[in-house]
């Protein structure tokens, strides 16, 4: 430091005899060199996860050949749009400082509702009530953990159970099979240049929630209130009503994902033993590797479709390498833990 | 307790990085035995971390620390703790939800067979308050004990451990006068006893009340270390700045007849507040003072919409407005500043615009509710820097600031809203002298600009300093109301519910 006491930041008149203003300029030299090394401290959180994901990717390059091809690479992002949907919707919730383990369910719940209108009212309903189902169920779950202040994980929990359960009394447990080759499957079924519709829903939903995020009061009200709830109050916000509003959309958004999928088996099911099982997980498995705080305050949609993405790039390499499942799952777990870790390890220093 | 002995400490060439600002550089101190050692030093001297490193709370990077002549290396508070050495930290962390015996002997509890024998530790405890001359009860749950009681608490278990050395961190920042009165007391009872005292402080009367020797520190290094009878208040301040700044005294702009801006009346609030009624003018800054637990933070908090009222009347310019949430105490032109800042006041993790702009996100926003990054920007930009803000850079982590920052980026957010009233629940806690110098000027500075304030602080000079009318405050209730200048003794007699009538 002391080599620093010639620096000539203040550029002020110096007290002759005093190393006051010396000081000062130290002061200021360290200052700013302190806030410099915090911004590539910071990087290091921020873009080592895009650092990962490109290494990940360009190993399974050179290792099969069939990775990176385009069509690989849709069927990719293809497979991974449910979850990526409702993963970039959970961000939200989750920088807003909760959690939402109904996902799965209100997936699947939206799902059977959206085959029962296509098969008994005409598939054009299926649509509306879809979206209309998943909203209304993340108000519930929005109420539960405002109004009567329920744990939101226990909250979603439960009503996981619930809305699985009316799930399988809607089918009586099995399969409501859909109109085929109707408005209802187009979605799931049909392709734009080349590109399936999910993948395109998928990248809109993640581009209007990220730019939500980034831009507007709305999204600048979610960071608050997941970083300090009492400040945001006392700030005039609000604060029920904010996240409320973060559930509804993750509901609205189940929903879609729900329609999607749909959409693309063309019959609503109630088994929630494939991927409705999985989604919550997967979704919120998503965020945290995307290196978002699981506690709040802190994270982005743009990181949720890398975290998305590359635990879908796993499986989706893996399986070309032949490698088998349970390899799969062992490999995504141990990620998420090196990744999170990570993490905290940046923002310990 | 009589094992207790002289444990001479040696730091030699300390020093303390983060993440490349050197905390501590070439730090040497030698702490005798039986005395009170004060660390003093500004925000971000160095002081803190200096304590840490001998209760072993934070490793250093570079130099040795000497306990009895012996090199030590400790990886963590509890290896400390094993050669005699406890820290009280500024933030206390007692378990809430357990009871101040099993605090005090938490994990050092008498065993019989793997069962903790109550009834033994329960004699214990009641030696240990005769022989400290303590008072408290040991049933309750600490989770509900008030600051100065945790405290105990935390000294109690240090030397139900036999610790040697005790390590306090900022210990009185939120104790009033007679508490920190009580704790000197205990401090020196305990360094008459042999045990060693480091006492981390920015409160410069009470070092050179308390301790034997002072260590100065000055952005991580080391001034001096020497004896308390050659030190005065000023050599301190000179030592901590380099340079005597001058000290400030709080002047006082003429006072106004201006127009009434808040007045409250008959509020209540059962159990916390009883039949509140109060006028403030514009320019006019109201204290409010009264021991803890008198109501002062209450009332600041049911004015501004924080807490619920029961009855009551809460009028802004004149108008009636109702008041049930911080939201409608904003609207009506309310501003309030709470007394931790950062349990309820910043976001920490955000940035310094974010912090700033938070209240009042639409001036920066278009109708649609889509941010103009740029405008706040700016618009932070030229508040933090007429705030002094360091480091004035919108999109630093309000996190990284230091006490003194922070406080003043929370005055950002409320002036950027440009309040009627400002309420100010202790303003300066923990915010060091040269920050707190222009947190004063800029209170008589708004308050000369036609700003309403009300302001409550634990340091009573720092209200009669500021305040053109205190209101003092006793179980709920204004139990006293004086204009202008009073003695401090006054004050205290009315706080303490001795002296004259009421007159409010």
């Amino acid at each position: 430091m002391t080599s620093q006491s010639s620096d000539p930041v203040t550029g002020g008149p110096a007290v002759a005899g005093e190393p006051v203003s010396a000081d000062e300029a130290n002061a200021a030299v360290v200052a700013r060199r302190l806030s410099q090394r915090r911004i590539r401290a910071q990087h290091v959180r921020d873009y080592g996860i895009v650092v990962f994901a490109i290494a990940l990717f360009i190993y399974f390059s050179v290792a099969s050949p069939a990775f990176a091809t385009g069509q690989n690479l849709l069927n990719l992002v293809n497979q991974n749009a449910t979850v990526g949907i409702a993963g970039c919707a959970v961000t939200l919730t989750i920088i807003a400082g909760n959690f939402d383990l109904s996902l799965g369910a209100i997936f699947v719940l939206s799902e059977v509702l959206a085959a029962y209108v296509a098969v008994h009212w005409g598939v054009w309903w299926a649509f509306p009530v879809a979206l209309a189902a998943g909203s209304v169920m993340g108000l519930i779950n929005g109420l539960l953990v405002t109004k009567l202040h329920v744990n939101a994980f226990l909250a979603t929990l439960a009503t996981a159970l619930s809305f699985g359960g009316i799930a399988a009394g809607v089918t009586h447990g099995g399969l409501l099979i859909t109109p085929q080759g109707s408005v209802f499957t187009f979605i799931g079924q049909t392709r734009v240049v080349g590109v399936q519709y999910p993948v395109i829903i998928f990248a809109v939903v993640a581009i209007i929630l990220q730019l939500v995020l980034s831009y507007t009061v709305f999204g600048r009200h979610l960071y608050g209130v997941g970083d300090n709830r009492n400040a945001a109050r006392l700030s005039g916000l609000k604060v029920d009503r904010t996240v409320i509003i973060t559930f509804v959309v993750t509901g609205g958004a189940c929903g879609l994902a729900g329609l999607i999928d749909a959409s693309t088996t063309g019959s609503g099911s109630s088994l929630t033993a494939g991927l409705a099982g999985q989604l919550a997980l997967l979704a919120i498995a998503g965020v945290a590797l995307g290196g978002s705080s699981i506690f709040g305050g802190v994270g982005s949609v743009w990181r949720t479709v890398l975290g998305v993405l590359m635990l879908g790039m796993i499986t989706n390499g893996f399986n070309l390498l032949a490698v088998t499942p349970y390899w799969q799952d062992i490999v995504r777990g141990l990620l998420i833990i090196i990744a999170v870790a990570i993490s905290l390890a940046v923002d310990r220093r | 307790m009589s094992t207790a002995t002289s444990s001479p400490i040696r730091l030699v060439s300390i020093g303390k990085r983060y993440s490349g600002t050197k905390a501590l550089d070439d730090v040497s101190v030698e702490v005798a035995g039986g005395t009170v050692h004060a660390l003093v030093g500004a925000n971000g001297a160095g002081k803190s971390t200096l304590g840490k490193v001998i209760g072993g709370v934070i490793r250093p990077d570079d130099g040795q620390l000497f306990i009895d002549g012996h090199p030590v290396r400790y990886t963590s508070p509890r290896e400390a703790r094993i050669d005699g050495i406890a820290t009280i930290a500024q933030e206390l962390s007692p378990l809430p939800h357990m009871s101040v015996i099993e605090n005090v002997y938490f994990g050092i509890e008498p065993r019989r067979y793997g069962l903790v024998q109550w009834r033994r530790l329960r004699a214990q405890y009641d030696e240990l308050l005769t022989q400290w001359g303590f008072e408290l009860n040991g049933n309750v749950k600490v989770g509900g004990l008030r600051t100065a009681d945790k405290q105990k608490v935390e000294i109690l278990r240090a030397v139900a451990s036999d610790a040697r050395v005790i390590v306090m961190d900022e210990p009185t920042s939120s104790l009033t006068s007679v508490e920190t009165t009580t704790l000197h007391r205990m401090i020196r009872s305990l360094r008459e006893s042999g045990r060693t005292i480091i006492y981390v402080s920015h409160f410069l009367d009470e070092v050179l009340d308390l301790a034997d020797t002072v260590t100065v520190l000055r952005s991580g290094r080391l001034v001096r270390t020497a004896p308390v009878a050659e030190e005065t208040e000023e050599s301190l301040v000179a030592g901590m700045f380099g340079a005597a700044e001058a000290a400030e005294h709080f002047e006082k702009p003429q006072r106004s007849t201006a127009p009434v801006v808040l007045g409250v009346s008959g509020l209540n609030r059962k159990g916390v507040l009883a039949d509140i009624s109060l006028q403030i003018r514009a320019g006019e800054i109201v204290g409010l003072a009264g021991l803890v637990g008198s109501g002062r933070s209450e009332l600041a908090r049911a004015i501004a919409g924080a807490d619920p009222i029961d009855s009551g009347t809460i009028a802004v310019d004149g108008s009636t407005r109702r008041i049930r949430s911080s939201a409608d105490a904003i609207a009506a032109g309310m501003a309030f500043l709470p007394e931790s800042r950062k349990d309820d006041g910043l976001f920490l993790e955000l940035s310094l615009a974010a912090n700033t702009t938070f209240a009042d996100l639409r001036t920066v926003a278009s109708r649609m509710g889509i941010l103009r990054l740029s405008v706040e920007r700016a618009k932070t930009s030229s508040l933090l820097k007429m705030l002094s803000v360091e480091p004035p850079v919108s999109s630093a982590k309000a996190a990284n600031l230091s006490g003194g920052n922070q406080q003043k980026v929370l005055f950002a957010r409320w002036l950027f809203r440009n309040p009627r009233l400002l309420i100010l629940d202790e303003p300066t806690r923990g915010v060091d002298v040269s920050a707190r110098a222009a947190i004063h000027r800029l209170i008589n500075k708004l308050a000369a600009e036609g700003t309403a304030v009300l302001m409550i602080s634990s340091e009573i000079e720092e209200v009669l300093g500021l305040a053109h009318r205190v209101l003092v405050m006793r179980r709920g209730s204004i139990i006293r109301e004086f204009s202008a200048d009073p003695p401090l003794e006054a004050v205290m007699e009315a706080a303490f519910g001795l002296g004259g009538g009421a007159t409010a």
